[in-house]
C-alpha cells in the first residue's frame, strides 16, 4: 500500500507543486491533492481561523480540513523562507502550529522547517530530512531531488510561455486535457501582479484573469519573467526587500513600467496581508511617479462579491480603451 | 541639528538624554493625540499597521517644530517594522519634506552603531556621550521602576487617578533629572507618595492580569486607549510581559545589559505550542500564557494592532494553551476605528469573569479545607 500524502490546494501549492509531486511520488508515495477552492472549504476555512487572518491562510485551513480522512500524511513543510535574507511571512512561520492548535484529529505532518534565510546552503540537509519520511535510502532520495528539480524546471518552462499556472498544475497532475491558450482578439495588456495563490486560486482571485481576457486584455503576471529580470529589478530598491514574494512584486512591477506595450497594472492582494500592505503602497507609488500605465489596487476577502470586481475592473479596461483612442 | 524620534511609551526619556549626549538638540514630537494618527492615516498606506502611522505622525508633527533628522529602530524581516522606515522616508520625500532619516538596523543595532551614526553631528567627546548613555539607561530604569508601582497602586486605591498623578509628576521629574542621585529621588519620592495612597479593595479582590501582545501597543497608551489605567480602575493589578528597559536593552543596547523581565523566560515556554519564531512579538505571547499560568495569575489579555501578523499567529494558538494551562485569555485588536467605550465593555466584562473565577476557585480551596 502507498503511502497516502496530501497537499492542500492552497498558499504554497501555486509555487512548488511540481516540485513536490515528483519529488513525493518517486519515493513512493500517492499524492492526494484537495479539490478546487469551492464555496464549502471556504466556509469550512473561516469557521475554523481566527477572524483577523487574511482570505489565503482561511483557504488553506479549509484545504487541510478537505484532506482529512482522506490521507495518511499531511504536507505541511513550514516555510519561513526559501532564499538567503528573505522571508515569505510571519503567517506561514507559525501555520503548523496554528493547524494544530485549531484541528484535534489532524493525521501525521510533515511540517519540516524550511529556513534558508541564514544558509542556504542548508537546501540538502532539509531535503533529506523530508526523504527520510520514507526511505533511508539516500540514493534514492537524490534521484527523487533529482526528479522534483526537473519537473519544476519543465513547469516553469511552461508558464515562461505564457500558460497560467493552475492550467499548468493541472495539466502535470493529469486534471486538464492540455494546455489552454487564449486565442481572443485583444485590445490591450494588462500586467497582473499579486501573491500567486491570489492570482491563480479561481475561486478566491473570482476568475479575474478569465474576466480581464472577456474584456479584452491580454494578461502577464510576475511568474512570465525569469527569475533573474525581477532580482535585478528588485535590487534597485534602496532598501532590500526581504518578502520573497513582495520582492517578485516589486520587481515585476519596476519591470512592467519599463515596457511600452504593457496598457495597464493590477495588484491583487488580501485584505489585511501585511507585506502587500507596504508593497502595495510602493507599487502604487512608483507607477504614478512613472506617470504612465494607470494602475488598479484590489483587494480581496470572503465578502468580496463578484459584481464589485467585474465593475472595477470593467471600469479600468473601459479607461485604457479610452485612453488608446485617444 | 534638531532630532527627533517616534513616540513609544515613555522612550521619550531615554531618547532624549541620548541625543543630549551628542550635543544635539532633542525635539521630541507633541504627546500622540488625534491629530497624531489623523495626520498619520492621512498619508500611509491604508492597510499599514497603526504604529507606522502614528509615527508617521509623530515625525510630520516634530517637522512643524523644526526637526531636521528623525532617529528610529529598523529591521530586516520578517515583519512589517523593518520596512516602516523606507515606506516613511517615502511618504516624507513625495510630500516635499527634507528630514534625514537614521535608521539603526540589527544585527548592529545597539549603541556603538547609534554613534556611529550621530558621529557626523556629533560635537562631543566619547567620554561625554558614554556619560548621557549612563544617564539615558538610568532614566529609563528609574521610569520602569515607577510605572511597576503605580500598576500595583491604581488597583487598589480609593480615589482613582492618584497614583497617575504621582506617575506623571515623577516622569516629568525624571526628565529633567540629569544626575544619578535626583534621578533616584524622583523614584523614591513618587515611591514613598505611592505607598501613602489611600487603599480600599481587599487584597483577595485584586485580579493580577498579566499584558502580553505587540510591543508598541502594550507601551503607548494612546495606542492602547489607556488600558492599564481602565483596568487598574477595575481592581486589575497589571503586569506587563515588557517593559521600557527591556527593549530598549535589546534595540539599542544590543542585549548588553542584564535586565530583570519576563520575556526572555516566556519565550521559552512557547514549545510545543509554538515552535517557532513568527516575527515581533508572537512567541513571546504563546510563551506568556504559559508563563503566567504558571505564575498563578488570574488573567492575561493580548493587544495587537488590527492586521499585525505575529499577533495573529499567537491569537490563533492562544485558546489552545488557555485551555491546557488554565488562565483565561482575552485578545484585543485595535484600529484607528476602535473606541475607548467599547474597550471599556469589553475589559469589564473580562475582569468580572476573571474575578468571579478567582472567587470560585477561593471557594472551593476553602471548601475543601
Ligand atoms: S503574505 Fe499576505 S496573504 Fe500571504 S499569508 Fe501572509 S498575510 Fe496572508
Ligand atoms: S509586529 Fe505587528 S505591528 Fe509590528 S510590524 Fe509586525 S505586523 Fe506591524
Amino acid at each position: 500500500m502507498k503511502l497516502r500524502v496530501g497537499i492542500p490546494r492552497a498558499l504554497f501549492y501555486y509555487y512548488y507543486f511540481p516540485w513536490w509531486k515528483a519529488f513525493l511520488e518517486a519515493l513512493g508515495a500517492e499524492v492526494v491533492v484537495s479539490p478546487e477552492t469551492n464555496k464549502a472549504v471556504l466556509n469550512d476555512g473561516v469557521k475554523l481561523a481566527v477572524d483577523e487572518a487574511c482570505l489565503p491562510v482561511k483557504v488553506f485551513y479549509g484545504h487541510v480540513l478537505a484532506l482529512i480522512g482522506q490521507v495518511d500524511v499531511l504536507f505541511l513543510p513550514r516555510l519561513v523562507s526559501v532564499e538567503h535574507k528573505a522571508y515569505i511571512c510571519p503567517k506561514l512561520m507559525g501555520l503548523p502550529d496554528m493547524l494544530r492548535a485549531s484541528i484535534k484529529d489532524l493525521p501525521r505532518i510533515i511540517d519540516v522547517t524550511v529556513d534558508l534565510s541564514k544558509k542556504p546552503e542548508k537546501l540538502p540537509e532539509l531535503v533529506l530530512e523530508v526523504g527520510r519520511f520514507f526511505t533511508g535510502k539516500k540514493k534514492e532520495i537524490m534521484a527523487a531531488w533529482h526528479e522534483a528539480t526537473r519537473a519544476q524546471e519543465y513547469a516553469e518552462g511552461l508558464i515562461r510561455q505564457g500558460h497560467m499556472v493552475d492550467n499548468v498544475w493541472s495539466f502535470l497532475a493529469g486534471e486538464a486535457e492540455g494546455l489552454t491558450v487564449d486565442t481572443g482578439a485583444k485590445r490591450f495588456k494588462v500586467a497582473l501582479v499579486g501573491h500567486a495563490y491570489n492570482l491563480y486560486d479561481r475561486y478566491i482571485s473570482m476568475n479575474i484573469i478569465d474576466r480581464l481576457s472577456r474584456l479584452g486584455a491580454s494578461v502577464v503576471t510576475p511568474d512570465f519573467l525569469p527569475d533573474e529580470v525581477i532580482n535585478t529589478e528588485a535590487a534597485r530598491l534602496p532598501k532590500r526587500m526581504f518578502w520573497s514574494l513582495g520582492k517578485r512584486i516589486i520587481g515585476s512591477t519596476l519591470h512592467f513600467l519599463q515596457q511600452s506595450d504593457i496598457n495597464g497594472l493590477i495588484h491583487v492582494a488580501s485584505f489585511g496581508c501585511g507585506p502587500d500592505s507596504l508593497v502595495g503602497d510602493l507599487v502604487e507609488r512608483y507607477s504614478h511617479r512613472s506617470g504612465k500605465i494607470p494602475f488598479l489596487y484590489i483587494t480581496i476577502d470572503e465578502q468580496t462579491g463578484e459584481a464589485g470586481i467585474q465593475t472595477r475592473i470593467e471600469a479600468f479596461t473601459d479607461m485604457l480603451a479610452w485612453k488608446g483612442a485617444s | 541639528m534638531k532630532v527627533t524620534f517616534p513616540h513609544m511609551g515613555n522612550l521619550y526619556l531615554t531618547a532624549r538624554a541620548l541625543v543630549a549626549g551628542f550635543g544635539q538638540e532633542a525635539v521630541v514630537p507633541p504627546p500622540c493625540t488625534k491629530k497624531t494618527l489623523s495626520l498619520g492615516t492621512q498619508y500611509a498606506p491604508e492597510f499599514s499597521c497603526l504604529p507606522l502611522k502614528i509615527n508617521l505622525g509623530n515625525y510630520l508633527e516634530a517637522a512643524e517644530m523644526g526637526a531636521e533628522v528623525v532617529v528610529m529602530a529598523g529591521g530586516v524581516g520578517p515583519c512589517r517594522f523593518g520596512y516602516y522606515a523606507q515606506i516613511q522616508r517615502e511618504i516624507l520625500q513625495d510630500l516635499g519634506y527634507d528630514m534625514e532619516m537614521v535608521v539603526l538596523e540589527p544585527p548592529d543595532a545597539h549603541f556603538r552603531e547609534l554613534i556611529d551614526k550621530l558621529n557626523y553631528v556629533a560635537r562631543t567627546s566619547w567620554r561625554e556621550r558614554l556619560h548621557y548613555a549612563q544617564i539615558a539607561w538610568w532614566k529609563t530604569k528609574a521610569v520602569d521602576d515607577v510605572e511597576r508601582l503605580v500598576e500595583k497602586t491604581r488597583a487598589r486605591e480609593t480615589a482613582y487617578g492618584t497614583a497617575d498623578k504621582i506617575y506623571e509628576q515623577a516622569r516629568d521629574r525624571i526628565d529633567q533629572a540629569w544626575t544619578k542621585k535626583t534621578i533616584r529621588a524622583a523614584v523614591e519620592e513618587a515611591s514613598a507618595a505611592l505607598a501613602a495612597v489611600e487603599t480600599g479593595r481587599a487584597e483577595e479582590e485584586v485580579v493580577r492580569i498579566a499584558l502580553v501582545g505587540e510591543i508598541y501597543t502594550v507601551l503607548e497608551p494612546f495606542m492602547n486607549l489607556n488600558l492599564e489605567r481602565h483596568l487598574g480602575r477595575l481592581g486589575a493589578e497589571v503586569t506587563r510581559g515588557i517593559y521600557l528597559s527591556e527593549w530598549i536593552n535589546e534595540h539599542l543596547f544590543g542585549g548588553l545589559l542584564r535586565v530583570k523581565g519576563s520575556a526572555k523566560e516566556a519565550k521559552k515556554m512557547a514549545a510545543p505550542y509554538l515552535n517557532h519564531f513568527v516575527g515581533g512579538h508572537g512567541l513571546e505571547t504563546v510563551g506568556s500564557a504559559v508563563y503566567y499560568a504558571r505564575q498563578g495569575f488570574d488573567g492575561l489579555i493580548q493587544v495587537a494592532p488590527l492586521t499585525c501578523m505575529p499577533e495573529i499567529v499567537a491569537e490563533s494558538i492562544l485558546p489552545t494553551v488557555s485551555h491546557e494551562q488554565g488562565i483565561p485569555v482575552m485578545t484585543i485588536f485595535l484600529d484607528e476605528q476602535t473606541g475607548e467605550a467599547g474597550l471599556v465593555t469589553r475589559l469589564e466584562a473580562f475582569v468580572d469573569m476573571v474575578s468571579l473565577r478567582k472567587k470560585r476557585k477561593r471557594e472551593r480551596v476553602a471548601g475543601l479545607a
